[in-house]
């Protein structure tokens, strides 16, 4: 395989639990984890909720430094840079957030939560580009550019999910976290926003890290799949190998409690193999 | 239907003051049973959350409805005052609410916002509060049940907030439970032991819930009935089996084929066709003519 885009080796990360006061250890969530990600792939991530998923993903962006380990991006190490440094990897590595409601801020209008990052990494030069490129960018993701003027309380949980999603991409970015984006969407905005990102990853190249509890989405569109528990990876391979063939009881027991859409009266009681 | 109701919607409906006065409920009428598990379910922008708020007293200032009634018990509640409304709902029904980060307070821990209603509802000491809110955590699967009461919510993953919420709407062992996509940020294994739970209450308390979400899978194996909006109109109604299995209306029959499947990789991601889209909207403007002209 070619030089990977993104690779992490051993990644230790935790959080300083501001529950008992600064003075207090760190605790680890992600107990040493190794990963890398190649140009155009679409890496699957699921788990266990509160596994370090959402941990793991900020790291690897260099939102939080991990305690130790070494993550790099294009060969460049992540780890350790300055703010200035780091500037330019920002817009070629975005991340889309599980919670948009806060990730959006309350008092801009779409307009300009859509058009200020375009003007901050110059992908638009004028405010009319900027403008333009955001309407585009709206219609891709199947939202009526009315949503321009509104406030992201002003519009559906599944609208603002998909601001979160056209934000991210107008940038052009290499590499996209996406934490988890899909849940709130309905099926068919659900079934148009995974096209959308399978036609971004081929015509862009783009590479994505996805984190998913739908096993039925990370199915798919992903080319690999990573399960997590308790901070730590319990199986990985290729999607099919992984879900024909779970190796780990963990999975068996993810795979187990898949709701399907075909009303079954045992389904709720039935006591899964490894719980 | 003579079957008791424990809330019913009557011709609900509302628009927006954005977009000149769009229409976003039209005309919307369901009913829950006690003990029914009801799922609402469309696509998004179609209302739903709308008419949980509505329900509950708290459509924002930009939304006004227009016209319908909404009965719990025996009471129209779109007529009681703010006060009135607050006592009536407080003890008896729950929400679950769509946005786990901003329904919780950043700034206090989560054992004070989830012994709040034990110990304005239910009468609980702080003591006898905080063993019942560590109960409830525990039931909702949390790992570290103690660590998570001493957490900001900042402080938890996702899954853990949404959690949070369930165990602290299920607290008030409410008669209505109104759920807004419970579940969209658990792992199945937790989401399974969840949906557990509100079967297990729903036998105990004759608690009814409206259910929202867009998993079909969720609701082919927990809810009762399902009512389907497209746009703020209710498209088709009816016993889940009928609606997943032998859909009438094409908007229905769309979702099912949009639907991913673990077991059928090839299947599924089929956005609804244009030409469904087309005849939703000639519905709908079918209807606005009818109500308007
Ligand atoms: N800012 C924080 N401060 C302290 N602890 C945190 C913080 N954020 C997360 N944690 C803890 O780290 C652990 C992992 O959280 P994380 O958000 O990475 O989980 P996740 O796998 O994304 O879960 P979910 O699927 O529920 O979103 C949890 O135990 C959580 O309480
Ligand atoms: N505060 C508001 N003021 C005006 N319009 C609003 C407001 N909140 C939502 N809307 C609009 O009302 C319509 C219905 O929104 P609602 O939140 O009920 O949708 P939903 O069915 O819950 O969607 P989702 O699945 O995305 O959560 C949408 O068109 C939305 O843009
Ligand atoms: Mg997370
Ligand atoms: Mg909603």
């Amino acid at each position: 395989m070619a030089e990977p885009l993104l690779s992490a080796q051993n990644l230790v990360i935790g959080y300083r639990r501001a529950a008992f006061g600064a003075s207090q250890p760190i605790v680890p969530v992600v107990k040493g984890v190794s990963l890398s990600i190649a140009r155009g792939e679409v890496v699957g991530i699921v788990g266990e909720s509160g596994s370090g998923k959402t941990t793991l993903g900020r790291a690897l962006l260099g939102l939080i430094a991990p305690m130790s380990g070494s993550i790099a991006f294009d060969g460049t190490p992540v780890s350790g840079l300055d703010e200035q440094r780091m500037r330019p990897l920002r817009r070629r590595m975005q991340m889309i957030f599980q919670d948009p409601m806060s990730s959006l801020n309350p008092r801009h209008r779409i307009r300009r939560i859509l058009t200020a990052p375009l003007l901050l990494h110059k992908v638009a030069r004028t405010m009319r580009e900027a403008d333009q490129q955001a309407a585009m960018t709206l219609e891709r993701v199947g939202l009526p550019p009315g949503v321009l003027t509104r406030y992201p309380h002003e519009i559906s949980g599944g609208q603002r999910q998909r601001v979160g999603i056209a934000r991210a991409i107008m940038l052009k970015p290499d590499f996209v976290l996406a934490d988890e984006i899909v849940s709130g969407l309905d099926v068919s905005t659900q079934a148009q926003v995974l096209r959308l990102i399978g036609a971004l990853t081929r015509e862009m190249g783009l590479a994505m890290a996805f984190i998913s509890h739908d096993l039925s989405v990370i199915r798919a569109i992903c080319d690999r799949v990573i399960v997590m528990r308790q901070g730590e990876i319990v199986e990985e391979g290729a999607c099919d190998v992984v879900f024909d063939a779970p190796r780990a009881a963990y999975t068996r027991s993810l795979i187990d409690a898949i709701p399907l859409p075909v009303p079954d009266s045992t389904w709720l009681t039935r006591v899964d193999v490894a719980a | 239907m003579s079957e008791p109701r424990l809330l019913s919607i009557e011709g609900l409906s509302a628009v927006s003051d954005r977009d000149n006065g769009a229409p976003i409920l039209r005309d919307v009428s369901l009913a829950v049973a006690p003990g029914e598990i009801h799922g609402l379910v469309g696509e998004s922008g179609a209302g739903k959350s709308t008419i949980a708020r509505a329900i509950l007293g708290m459509t924002p200032r930009t939304v006004r409805i227009t016209q319908g009634a909404i009965i719990l018990g025996n009471t129209e509640l779109l007529s009681l005052d703010a006060r009135q409304l607050r006592r009536l709902l407080g003890a008896e029904v729950a929400l679950i609410p769509q946005d786990p980060l901003t329904a919780l307070n950043p700034s206090r821990r989560i054992e004070a916002q989830m012994t709040d209603g034990l110990r304005m509802w239910k009468g609980h000491s702080a003591k006898s509060a905080r063993e019942r809110a560590l109960t409830l955590l525990d039931e909702v699967q949390m790992r570290e049940p103690e660590r998570v009461m001493r957490c900001y919510p900042h402080e938890l993953s996702g899954g853990m907030r949404q959690r949070v919420l369930i165990a602290a709407a299920f607290a008030l062992e409410p008669k209505l439970v109104i759920a807004d996509e419970p579940t969209t940020a658990l792992d199945v294994t937790v989401q399974k032991q969840i949906l557990k739970l509100i079967r297990a209450m729903q036998a105990r308390h004759k608690t009814g819930a409206i259910f929202v979400t867009h998993d079909l899978g969720v609701v082919a194996q927990i809810c009762d009935r399902v009512t389907l909006l497209y746009q703020g109109k209710v498209m088709e109604h009816g016993l889940t089996a009928d609606l997943l299995l032998k859909p009438r209306h094409a908007y229905t029959k769309a979702l099912v084929r949009a639907t991913p499947r673990y077991d059928r990789p090839v299947d599924g991601l089929i956005p609804v066709p244009d030409a469904v889209i087309a005849a939703c909207r000639a519905e709908i403007a079918g209807f606005d003519g009818a109500t308007h002209g």
